[in-house]
C-alpha cells in the first residue's frame, strides 16, 4: 500500500462518516459540523489528485464562507434539537429504489473509468495538459474558452443577490 | 534496536526533519506568544505612564512563565448545560488552525545544508503553489473556533459574542481577500516565495521596489481587515468586556481559555508575517543590493544589545539578573560577533533578520493600536467593512489590472 493510497482511504472514510453523521445527528449544529468534515475531506481528496487550486477554493468557499453562514443562521435562530415526525410509508420503498439506482450508477462509473483511476493512484496526480500549472489552466478555461457562460452565471448570481436584498428589505410605510 | 531506528531515520529523513522542525517551530511560536503578552503589557503600560509588570524578575520578564503556570493549575470547571463535544472542540480548533497557518510561512530564502539534506526555514516547502490561498483557507476556517465556543457555552453573553464575531469575520474576509488580488496580479503567482521575489525585480531599488508603494490602497484594506479578522482592538467587539463580560470565552477557564489566548496571539504573528511578505518585501533588505556594508547591520544591533543585557542584568541581585540575563546577553553579543567573522553565516542570516525585524514592527503596531484607538460601535463596524473597505479593495483590483494591462500592451516593447 502506497502512502497516497493510505491517505486516500483515510480521507474517503472521513467523508463517508461525516456524511452519515450529517443525517443521523439530532442537533442542526452537529449536522453542520459533520458537513464541514465532509467538505474538508473532499478538499483533501482534490489535493491528492493534484488539483491544489480546487482544494483551496473548496475549503475557502464551502468550508469557510457557506458553512460559516449556515452555522451563523443556526446560531442566530437558536434552533434546538430536531423533532422527528412520522415519515410517510411510501418513503421507504421509493428511497430504497433510489439508493440502489444511485449505487449502481456510481459503480458503473467506477468500472468504466478503472484504468484512469488506477493511473491516478499510481502517479498520485492527474496528468495536466501540456505541463501548464493547473491554476493557469483553470483561469484560461474560465476567462478565455468559457468567458460568456461564466459571466452569465455571475450575472445570474447577482440577480439572486439583488432579489434576496429586495425580499429582506423592511417595508416602507 | 538502534540500527532499526537509524534505518527508519535514513529511510524517512524528510519526515524526521519535518517532525523536528514542527517541534522546534511550535516551541518558538509558543515562547514568542508568551513574551508577546509581556511585550504588549509593557508597551501599553508605558504609553499610559505606568510600569507594567515589573515584580516577577527583572522588567517583569518572568511574568509570562508565572502566567503559564497559573493557567495550567487553575481549576477547570465545565458549566452545566454546555454542549460537551463542541465546547471542548472549539478551543482545540481555534488553536490548531492558528498554529497550522504559521507552518505555511517561509522564514528565509536559502536552505541550510545539513547531513546531506536541504533544510528550509519554515515547515512547508517554499514552493507551495497555493501558499496564499492555503493561508486564506485556514483563516476562513478559524471563524468556527470563536462561533462554536460562543454557541456551545449555553450562555447569553458568549452567544452574542460568537454571533458578532461570525458576522464581523464574514464581512471583513471579503475585503481581505479582495485586497490581496493586486499583489497576486503583480507577482503572477499564489506562491509566497515568488511574491517576495517579484518585489526584488530591480535589486538596486531596495525599499522602492516593494509592493507597498503601488499597492498602498491594497495594504490599507488588507491590514485593517486582517486586524478585524484577528478580533483585535479597535475591532474587538466579540470580546467587548464592558458589554459582554468577556464575549465568546466567558465560560472558558484555565487552559481552555489559554488556548483561545494563544490562538489570538498566533494569528497576530501570522498577519504580521503576511503583511511583511506581501507588501514589505518579506526577507528582502530595504537597501540596494550593492550596499554590502548593510550586511553588518544585524551585528551592529546584536552586539550592543547583548552588552546592554549583560550590564542591565548585573544591576539585579537575583539569580536571574546575575546569571541568566548576562548569559543571554553573552549569547546575543557572541552571535553578533560570529556574524562579523563568518561572512557565509552572515549572508545566510540576512533574510531571516529582515523578515523577523519587519514582523516585530507589525507586532508593535498591533500593540500601539491597542494603546491608542477606542472600540468601534457595531453599526460603524459593519458600515466600515461593507461601504468603505470592500469598494476600495475592488477599485484597487480594477486599477491594478488596468495598469498591468497597459504595461503589457504599450511598455513591454
Amino acid at each position: 500500500m502506497t502512502a497516497p493510497l493510505i491517505v486516500f482511504f483515510v480521507l474517503a472514510a472521513l467523508a463517508v462518516i461525516g456524511a452519515v453523521s450529517l443525517i443521523f445527528q439530532k442537533h442542526p449544529i452537529h449536522s453542520a459540523l459533520s458537513l464541514i468534515v465532509v467538505m474538508i475531506a473532499l478538499a483533501g481528496l482534490y489535493l491528492l489528485l493534484g488539483a491544489e487550486f480546487v482544494a483551496a477554493v473548496q475549503i475557502i468557499v464551502y468550508g469557510g464562507a457557506i458553512m460559516v453562514l449556515f452555522v451563523f443562521v443556526i446560531m442566530l435562530l437558536n434552533a434546538g434539537v430536531e423533532e422527528h415526525t412520522s415519515i410517510s410509508k411510501m418513503a421507504g420503498p421509493a428511497g430504497l429504489l433510489l439508493v440502489i439506482a444511485l449505487a449502481g450508477l456510481v459503480a458503473a462509473t467506477i468500472v468504466r473509468s478503472t484504468d484512469s483511476i488506477l493511473g491516478t493512484m499510481q502517479t498520485g496526480e492527474m496528468s495536466s495538459p501540456s505541463g501548464v500549472s493547473k491554476t493557469l489552466g483553470i483561469s484560461n478555461m474560465i476567462f478565455k474558452d468559457f468567458v460568456y457562460p461564466f459571466e452569465l452565471t455571475s450575472f445570474l448570481i447577482l440577480v439572486a443577490v439583488l432579489g434576496a436584498t429586495v425580499l429582506a428589505q423592511r417595508e416602507k410605510s | 534496536m538502534i540500527s532499526f531506528f537509524s534505518n527508519l531515520l535514513s529511510a524517512n529523513a524528510e519526515l524526521a526533519i519535518t517532525i523536528v522542525k514542527i517541534g522546534l517551530l511550535l516551541f518558538i511560536v509558543l515562547t514568542v506568544n508568551a513574551y508577546l503578552t509581556w511585550f504588549e503589557r509593557k508597551v501599553v503600560a508605558h504609553m499610559q505612564s505606568r510600569w507594567g509588570p515589573h515584580r516577577t524578575g527583572p522588567h517583569g520578564l518572568l511574568q509570562p512563565l508565572a502566567d503559564g503556570v497559573k493557567f495550567l493549575f487553575k481549576e477547570d470547571p465545565t458549566p452545566a448545560g454546555v454542549d460537551k463535544f463542541v465546547y471542548y472542540l472549539a478551543p482545540l480548533m481555534a488553536l490548531a488552525l492558528a498554529l497550522t497557518a504559521i507552518a505555511l510561512i517561509p522564514f528565509g530564502p536559502d536552505p541550510i545544508r545539513l547531513f546531506g539534506h536541504d533544510i528550509y526555514l519554515g515547515i512547508a516547502p517554499p514552493d507551495v503553489n497555493i501558499g496564499i490561498l492555503a493561508l486564506f483557507a485556514i483563516t476562513a476556517m478559524s471563524v468556527y473556533g470563536v462561533a462554536l465556543a460562543g454557541w456551545s457555552s449555553n450562555s447569553k453573553y458568549p452567544l452574542l459574542g460568537g454571533l458578532r464575531s461570525s458576522a464581523q469575520m464574514i464581512s471583513y474576509e471579503l475585503a481581505m481577500t479582495m485586497s490581496v488580488v493586486g499583489v497576486l496580479l503583480m507577482a503572477g503567482s499564489f506562491n509566497l516565495k515568488k511574491i517576495i521575489e517579484a518585489q526584488a525585480h530591480h535589486p538596486e531599488w531596495g525599499i522602492a521596489g516593494w509592493n507597498i508603494w503601488p499597492q498602498l490602497l491594497g495594504f490599507f484594506c488588507f491590514f485593517v481587515s486582517a486586524v478585524a479578522e484577528t478580533n483585535r482592538v479597535p475591532f474587538d467587539l466579540p470580546e467587548a468586556e464592558s458589554e459582554l463580560v468577556a464575549g465568546f470565552h466567558t465560560e472558558y477557564a484555565s487552559f481552555k481559555f489559554a488556548m483561545f489566548f494563544i490562538a489570538e496571539y498566533t494569528s497576530m504573528i501570522t498577519v504580521s508575517c503576511l503583511c511583511t511578505i506581501m507588501f514589505f518585501g518579506g526577507w528582502l533588505s530595504p537597501f540596494p543590493a550593492s550596499w554590502t556594508f548593510a550586511h553588518y547591520l544585524p551585528s551592529a544591533i546584536l552586539i550592543p544589545f547583548g552588552l546592554w543585557v549583560i550590564w542591565d542584568g548585573l544591576r539585579y541581585e537575583t539569580i536571574f539578573g546575575r546569571i541568566i540575563l548576562p548569559g543571554i546577553g553573552t549569547a546575543i553579543a557572541g552571535l553578533g560577533a560570529i556574524l562579523v567573522f563568518l561572512p557565509g553565516v552572515n549572508l545566510f542570516i540576512q533574510g531571516p533578520f529582515w523578515l523577523l525585524s519587519k514582523i516585530l514592527v507589525f507586532l508593535f503596531i498591533y500593540v500601539w493600536m491597542r494603546g491608542t484607538l477606542p472600540r468601534f460601535r457595531y453599526d460603524q463596524l459593519m458600515a466600515f467593512g461593507w461601504k468603505l473597505l470592500l469598494p476600495l479593495s475592488i477599485v484597487n483590483v480594477i486599477a491594478t489590472s488596468f495598469i498591468i494591462l497597459a504595461k503589457m500592451t504599450w511598455w513591454a516593447k
